[in-house]
């Protein structure tokens, strides 16, 4: 007698796309899914339409004509004779460098002030509360907008380092502070210098390895290996030894004031300094909150069950609450991630050429297509945020609580 | 049901941005007011006085076109724009007319669909330095790090100059004059560029102007002008001959004094009656009344009058007429007849 449980098998009739609980969702689906087309649809032969009548068109031609205007930072060769979607390519690498160095930055400021703000240093935690606020619930344009103010009104500039009564000076020689950027020493790599990079490769491996080593000795045979000094050992002596075996074929190209400005070395733009500083104190400000937030979560009972193993706080941190806090931490910060990248587009305020500046700025003005252009650059960011989304879910899928 | 209020906004917007192609010069006179774009502020050509009131150059046109059309030099709605926004704020009808020194270019007039009705100031690309440098030609500034407004014709010019040239330069784009004079001041970068006439309405906002020079050499042809929108004439008309009223009435010696008693009776020169609409009907031509013209040239004076009072040599910014002096006095200026 089990029949009676089953459901009423064949006869599909059209009625029951309305009156069945188990199609009538779908119905309703579709109709909107009609509508949403629908609608798109009269939006964009609207568009065309009006478009049409005013005499344009909808076309991505410009993208291979020459640009005509020159960039300033360029992570590729690009000269003003390039195409728009060379210049669109250069802002859009601007674009990925600013965002990546200020995630890192971010990432870094905002893990430790997290922990300090759960500090039981009144002075500290105090400290770090103000910070949070201050520079959460200031919008980060003027932030962007302060420190560029400051850093060009309170570093001297070039002609400051010039003549014989010169007001400023280079740091060891070598560094150069200036109100237009900061400049370093470039590694000029001579012939022979790919064997002492690989060397140092390889020694970062050895280290890898040897941790997991002593890892593997403490876990399977309670033994305790030192890695610290043999970690730093192999960091820096067999690299040494290679540079000096190989003839120092690494040398340091010095900047030097010649003209106008200092010329040779490494060329860091106070436009990108300003807004990667910017972004990264005010994003580290959120990401702080969702540390603290992380920590919390885990429930005292583990830090005094750790305590009572006779664990040290460094080693209860860094062993038991935070990589449980992590898993609390990370999808907060997947959207950090996402609004870095996303309010690197204000770039434009202290002249940084990000994509809204190249191809969202002056290619719009120059070529005037305007809806083109927007297009592009929502495509763009799309697909830049939801690579990070997915980078990050997997990373978040790793940590995330294993049930076995 | 959140969707759909969206899409039923967006559908009235479409709407009404397709309703404002209509006759623009019978919007002008059903609002009672001219929606202008100028810059968003460079002192003697635009910029809002101690009393906020909008005072300059081609605030003078845009109010003369107020005056011919709705008879009030005073019903002008100024709209600040920067080089980024000024184009598509003109396309898309937030604005009737664009009076923001802007060059006139082939592909702006073609293929953005604009057009211009004339040309108010003849000016060229120039530099300007800071004296302590002692820098005394373009040529001279290989390295240097250059200050641009981003969104212009002259960032492309200043590429196209310094390739030419085979000299290498920093630009730093900046996205309006007033964002870039704290950066040239400090230092941060060595040199302004923009027009000549930008330049001198710049450094006579410095403090101490003296210290500052504007190199000799002139990079480019920049004819600045109004602009309204391709495919509707009649306010294209409107515009232009609002604009060429003003240089005729310097040509003919009409100024805002004697302007008045012209404008009482016909007199002994034809041209000047049908300018001043005691002769002929060159205002109903225009869709206008008779005496356009006459207020057009009452708003602010006439060209010269404009000209002498925003950005002449006598005022800080000291500009001379050179290229813009009619052409009786060896100069561009040279308008078609009113006939």
């Amino acid at each position: 007698m089990t029949t009676l449980s089953d459901p009423p098998k064949g006869g599909f009739r059209l009625s029951m796309l309305i009156n069945d609980t188990r199609y009538r969702s779908y119905t309703f689906q579709f109709i909107a899914l009609i509508a949403l087309i629908a609608a798109f649809g009269y939006l964009g032969s609207n568009l065309v339409a009006n478009l049409k009548a005013a005499g344009l068109n909808i076309s991505y031609r410009f993208l291979g004509e020459p640009a005509g205007y020159d960039i300033n930072q360029r992570l590729i060769e690009y000269t003003s004779q390039s195409t728009h979607l060379r210049a669109a390519m250069v802002g859009a690498l601007n674009t990925l460098l600013v965002a990546v160095v200020a995630c890192f930055f971010a990432t870094i400021i905002g893990v430790i002030v997290g922990v300090l703000r759960l500090s039981k240093n009144w002075l500290v935690n105090k400290l770090m509360g103000v910070y949070v606020e201050i520079f959460r619930n200031v919008p980060v344009l003027i932030w962007i907008l302060i420190i560029m103010a400051v850093f060009v009104a309170v570093l001297p500039q070039p002609r400051e380092f010039r003549g014989d009564d010169a007001t400023a000076s280079m740091v060891l020689g070598s560094f150069a502070f200036t109100g237009r950027g900061f400049y370093f020493p470039k590694p000029v790599f001579g012939p022979g210098s790919m064997i002492v990079v690989l060397t140092f490769i390889a020694s970062l491996v050895g280290i890898w390895g040897y941790r997991r080593y002593a890892k593997q000795q403490l876990f399977d045979h309670g033994r305790m290996v030192s890695t610290l000094w043999p970690s730093i050992g192999l960091f820096f002596v067999p690299t040494i030894l290679m540079f000096f075996i190989m003839g120092q074929p690494i040398t340091l190209d010095y900047p030097a004031l010649k003209g106008f400005n200092f010329q040779g070395g490494i060329y860091a733009r106070n436009s990108f300094i300003a807004l990667t500083f910017a972004l990264s104190i005010y994003t580290a400000a959120f990401i702080a909150e969702n540390v603290r937030a992380g920590i919390l979560a885990i429930s005292t009972g583990q830090t005094e069950a750790a305590a009572s193993l006779g664990l040290r706080p460094g080693r209860i941190m860094n062993l038991v609450i935070l990589p449980q806090a992590l898993r609390v931490i990370i999808p907060p910060l997947i959207s950090q991630y996402l609004n870095i990248t996303k309010n690197s587009s204000l770039a434009i305020a202290v002249g940084y050429m990000d994509i809204t500046g190249t191809l969202g700025g002056i290619t719009l003005n120059q070529t005037g297509r305007a809806i083109e252009t927007v297009l592009l650059l929502m495509a763009f960011y799309l697909i830049i945020s939801l690579s990070i989304s997915a980078v990050m879910n997997v990373y978040n899928n790793s940590v995330k609580l294993k049930e076995r | 049901m959140k969707k759909s209020v969206f899409f039923g906004a967006m559908t009235v917007a479409a709407l009404a941005a397709g309703a404002a192609a209509a006759g623009t010069l019978d919007d002008v006179k059903a609002r009672g007011k001219l929606n202008c774009g100028v810059t968003t502020g460079l002192v003697g050509f635009a910029a809002p006085d101690a009393n906020g009131e909008w005072q300059g150059f081609d605030v003078g046109v845009c109010r003369a076109v107020a005056a011919a059309v709705l008879g009030d030099p005073s019903a002008v709605e100024f709209v600040p724009t920067t080089g980024k926004t000024r184009f598509t704020a003109l396309a898309s009808g937030e604005i009737d007319m664009l009076a923001r020194n802007t060059t006139w270019t082939f592909s702006r007039d073609v293929d953005l669909k604009f057009e211009f009705v004339g040309v108010n100031y003849y000016d060229g690309q120039g530099f300007m330095v800071p004296k302590a440098l002692g820098v005394s030609s373009a040529k001279e500034l290989d390295g240097a790090t250059v200050c641009i407004q981003t969104g212009t014709t002259t960032e492309l010019n200043l590429a196209d100059y310094f390739r030419t040239n085979n000299i290498s330069y920093e630009p730093v784009p900046i996205e309006t004059n007033a964002e870039a004079q704290p950066l040239y001041l400090e230092g941060a970068c060595d040199v302004y560029t923009t027009d000549a006439s930008g330049l001198a309405a710049t450094r006579a906002a410095f403090e101490n102007p003296g210290d500052h020079v504007v190199l000799p050499e002139i990079i480019s042809k920049e004819p600045l002008g109004p602009l309204v929108r391709h495919g509707d004439s009649e306010w294209g008309d409107v515009v232009r001959w609002s604009l060429n009223a003003l240089i005729a009435a310097e040509e003919l010696g009409v100024t805002s004094a004697n302007i008045g008693e012209m404008s009482m009776a016909a007199g002994d020169n034809p041209e000047i009656n049908r300018l001043l609409g005691t002769e002929g009907t060159l205002g109903e031509m225009l869709g206008l009344s008779a005496d356009w013209a006459k207020n057009a040239i009452m708003a602010g004076g006439n060209y010269g009058e404009i000209f002498e009072k925003n950005i002449g040599e006598n005022t800080p910014i000291g500009l001379g007429r050179g290229l813009n002096a009619q052409w009786t006095d060896g100069g561009l200026l040279y308008v078609p007849p009113f006939r």
